[in-house]
């Protein structure tokens, strides 16, 4: 039940049904003498079959969170709630929030998987590879070892690594881009249908990224699964998302098609952003910033929470926080924003002379 | 023949550069026998100027970066200032060369004392090299730099901590200590890695602000091409490969036009922030993606194995040498050296 990886849209109110559906999801962190902050804030938002969404914003916004949230990966200080909703490819709808025990575990490799921020700590470093790809595989499956080595050997030959050489080494002896692919090809060991990648290149060299950049097109045009992948970095989401969401303080401020969203954005951050990253391509380019920082989670600002920053700002935005709400009526076109000034928001791409 | 004597048309008016780097080597003992992780480099910064040293990691810029300072001592060639060999100087001297070149570091929290506030750290300076006389003078002082900045109004900072800042406010501060000394050249040693997009084009515009109103020179160190390009467009720019430089020139040209095939690839393999662009990009073909260890080179050219031009038998053969390949531009590339700088890409 996928479509074409090749859609560049994602097909909202369409004929697919969402593989997952999120709505209200919040985090809480409990913190020192008995306080809480809330690190995500209510987020609603879908994604459907085969779709690649990334999901950007100023460190600190939440995006860790929301993606170990998602997975019900989050440590013991953190609780989540509202509704997670994942529409199994046989049919069958799964309460992600509610899962437990053995059904938790099913759900987490076999149908969602992620890739954590700095590979390195998702290695056992005693553990060959051979003996991570076995493990997995056996946590979840009765498959024989012959069967282990064989689908262990394709998925690393999938991102572009020798088995035979990758098999037998210990994490230490490979390269931070050998193991960004190996955690990747491991993540895929189940077929789940939503792999979540954090920061999949950060920290990587340029060229090891683009190499992770190209084996994970690839994959996904193989496999056809969904993903979610959260960045910092907004060219990679250029280059590798389907669909952008901009996540600030917590909350989604403004989502849709990555054309609209790097073409014409309509929420005063997504467009700050976009107008401080240095193009390669081109003259020297007119670039801008956002003043000030990402607010303290313990003391958000009233009403807009961006409004301290945001130059299309008026009194109201200190008094209501506004919603998610669509901007466009076109079919297959969705594109939401949280921002009552919306519609004086818009891109000139310029050089500077 | 060096690269900074081929490039007469991007010295400065003077036509005395600062400083130079005249063929340094750092050679490091370790484990798996002796490595160059810098080999004969040549490098000049003018009065004012932005040169950028970019590459990927492990490439030598530090290493470099820490020759320039006079932090370590080169094991061969010479580090000159102001026309004088640093290591020649009296110590003295020597200590006034430390104060004009100013090292900024990736992690501004792991350089600056954390038990100081932020007024402790920019006067302790001041009144120990005697730059003002009195704590009263020191305070004013400490008030500019902050304005300098741009961490105002500066009473919200005097008495604050490190911990208490942002990323970003902490890079001000560490750039606000570099300049109590008046440095001539700040070496930034990928002092805007650490920052989400929007702070770092903010600290990168009050850098800039320095150079142009300060006239201070700027060794400038990053891995991101884009921010090289961004903060070095009126200068030059060197790529460094496994302790070499590879290709050299005015920023433009690097970005725009490069011509050694392990510049032109670092190029293509940058993502563009523009949805259209970044997915009809082609890309410079590599054999390879290991990066051989510095301990057992290839020989030849050192990106051999990993090149998409390599010739067998030229590439293998001797060590390419940086040569120029159109005005003011050098690469170090058999293929380039033979065929010029404007064969398209293969
Ligand atoms: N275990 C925790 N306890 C308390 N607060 C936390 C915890 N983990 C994260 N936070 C807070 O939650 C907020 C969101 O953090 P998160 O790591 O999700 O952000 P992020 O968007 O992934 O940032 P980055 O880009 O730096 O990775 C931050 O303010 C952070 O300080
Ligand atoms: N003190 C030392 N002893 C031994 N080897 C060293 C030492 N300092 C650096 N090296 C080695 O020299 C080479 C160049 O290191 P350097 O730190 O200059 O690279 P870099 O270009 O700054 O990399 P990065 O982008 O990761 O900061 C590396 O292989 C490094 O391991
Ligand atoms: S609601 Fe107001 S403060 Fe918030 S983003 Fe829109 S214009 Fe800016
Ligand atoms: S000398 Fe040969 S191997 Fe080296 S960069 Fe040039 S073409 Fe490639
Ligand atoms: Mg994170
Ligand atoms: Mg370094």
């Amino acid at each position: 039940m996928t479509v074409p990886v090749t859609s560049a849209r994602a097909v909202r109110g369409g004929t697919g049904k969402p593989l997952l559906s999120i709505r209200d999801f919040k985090v809480e962190y409990r913190t020192g003498s008995g306080t809480t902050v809330q690190a995500v804030r209510g987020v609603d938002l879908d994604l459907y079959p085969g779709e690649s969404l990334a999901l950007v914003g100023e460190s600190g916004c939440g995006k860790t969170t929301f993606g170990l949230g998602l997975l019900r990966l989050l440590p013991r200080l953190g609780h989540a709630s509202g509704q997670v909703t994942f529409n199994r490819g046989d049919g069958t709808e799964i309460d992600v929030l509610g899962l437990d025990g053995r059904d938790l575990r099913q759900f987490r490799w076999r149908d969602a998987a992620m890739v954590f921020q700095g590979a390195m700590n998702a290695f056992n470093p005693v553990l060959k590879i051979r003996g991570h790809m076995h493990d997995t595989m056996r946590a979840h499956t009765k498959a024989t070892k012959q069967e282990i080595e064989e689908r262990a050997a394709e998925l690393l030959r999938l991102v572009r690594l020798e088995p035979e050489r990758v098999m037998d080494s210990y994490p230490h002896e490979l390269s931070g881009g050998m193991r960004q692919r190996v955690l990747i090809a491991m993540s895929l060991l189940l077929e789940p249908e939503v792999l979540i990648l954090d920061e999949p290149t950060t920290a990587l060299d340029i060229l090891t990224q683009r190499s992770v950049v190209d084996v994970l097109h690839e994959v996904r045009e193989r496999l056809g699964f969904s993903m979610i992948f959260i960045s910092h970095d907004l060219s990679l989401a250029a280059e590798l998302a389907d669909r952008v969401a901009t996540m600030y303080a917590g909350r989604i401020i403004e989502t849709g098609g990555v054309r609209d969203m790097f073409y014409k954005p309509r929420h005063p951050y997504t467009l700050g952003l976009i107008k401080a990253v240095p193009p390669i391509v081109g003259d020297l380019p007119d670039l801008e910033s956002i003043p000030g920082g990402p607010p303290s989670l313990a003391a958000l600002p009233t009403g807009c929470s961006f409004h301290p920053r945001c130059k299309f700002a008026t009194d109201e935005c200190q008094e209501v926080d506004p919603p998610l709400i669509p901007i466009t009526d076109e079919p297959g076109d969705a594109h939401d924003v949280a921002c009552i000034h919306s519609d004086q928001v818009h891109l000139e791409r310029r050089t500077a002379s | 023949m060096t690269a900074v004597d081929e490039t007469p048309a991007v010295q400065d008016a003077s036509g005395k550069p600062l400083m130079t780097l005249d063929g340094v080597s750092q050679v490091f003992d370790t484990k798996a026998g002796p490595i160059r992780a810098v080999d004969q480099a040549n490098l000049s910064i003018n009065p004012g100027e932005v040169l950028c040293l970019v590459g990927e990691s492990g490439s030598g810029k530090t290493t470099a970066a820490r020759m320039a300072a006079g932090l370590t001592r080169p094991s061969s060639g010479q580090v000159m200032f102001d026309g004088t060999d640093i290591w020649s100087l009296k110590k003295r001297d020597f200590r006034d060369f430390r104060r004009s070149v100013q090292y900024v570091h990736q992690d501004p929290y792991a350089s600056l004392n954390p038990t100081r506030t932020i007024q402790q750290t920019l006067t302790a300076p001041l009144l120990k090299h005697g730059v003002v006389k009195g704590k009263q003078a020191a305070a004013e002082r400490a008030y500019e730099l902050l304005t300098k900045v741009d961490l105002t109004p500066p009473e919200n900072y005097l008495s604050k901590y490190p911990h208490q800042l942002s990323g970003g406010q902490r890079q001000r501060v560490a750039v606000a200590r570099a300049l109590t000394l008046d440095p001539k050249i700040i070496i930034a040693d990928e002092s805007t890695s650490m920052l989400d997009v929007s702070i770092r084009i903010s600290v990168l515009a009050m850098l800039g602000r320095l150079r142009d109103e300060l006239g201070v020179g700027f060794l400038f160190i990053t891995h991101d091409l884009a921010i090289a390009k961004y903060f070095g467009w009126r200068g030059r720019t060197a790529v460094m490969y496994l302790g070499r430089i590879v290709e050299f020139g005015p920023t433009p040209r690097i970005i725009n036009a490069p011509t050694h095939p392990y510049t032109r690839a670092l190029i293509d393999a940058i993502p563009e922030p523009d949805p259209d662009l970044t997915r009809t990009k082609n890309a410079e073909s590599l054999r390879s993606l290991e990066i051989p260890s510095l301990a057992h080179l290839p020989p030849g050219c050192a990106f051999h194995p990993r090149c998409g031009r390599f010739e067998d038998g030229l590439c293998d053969g001797d060590v390419p040498q940086l040569i120029q390949v159109r005005p003011g531009q050098s690469a170090a590339c058999h293929v380039v050296a033979r065929d010029g700088a404007d064969e398209p890409a293969a």
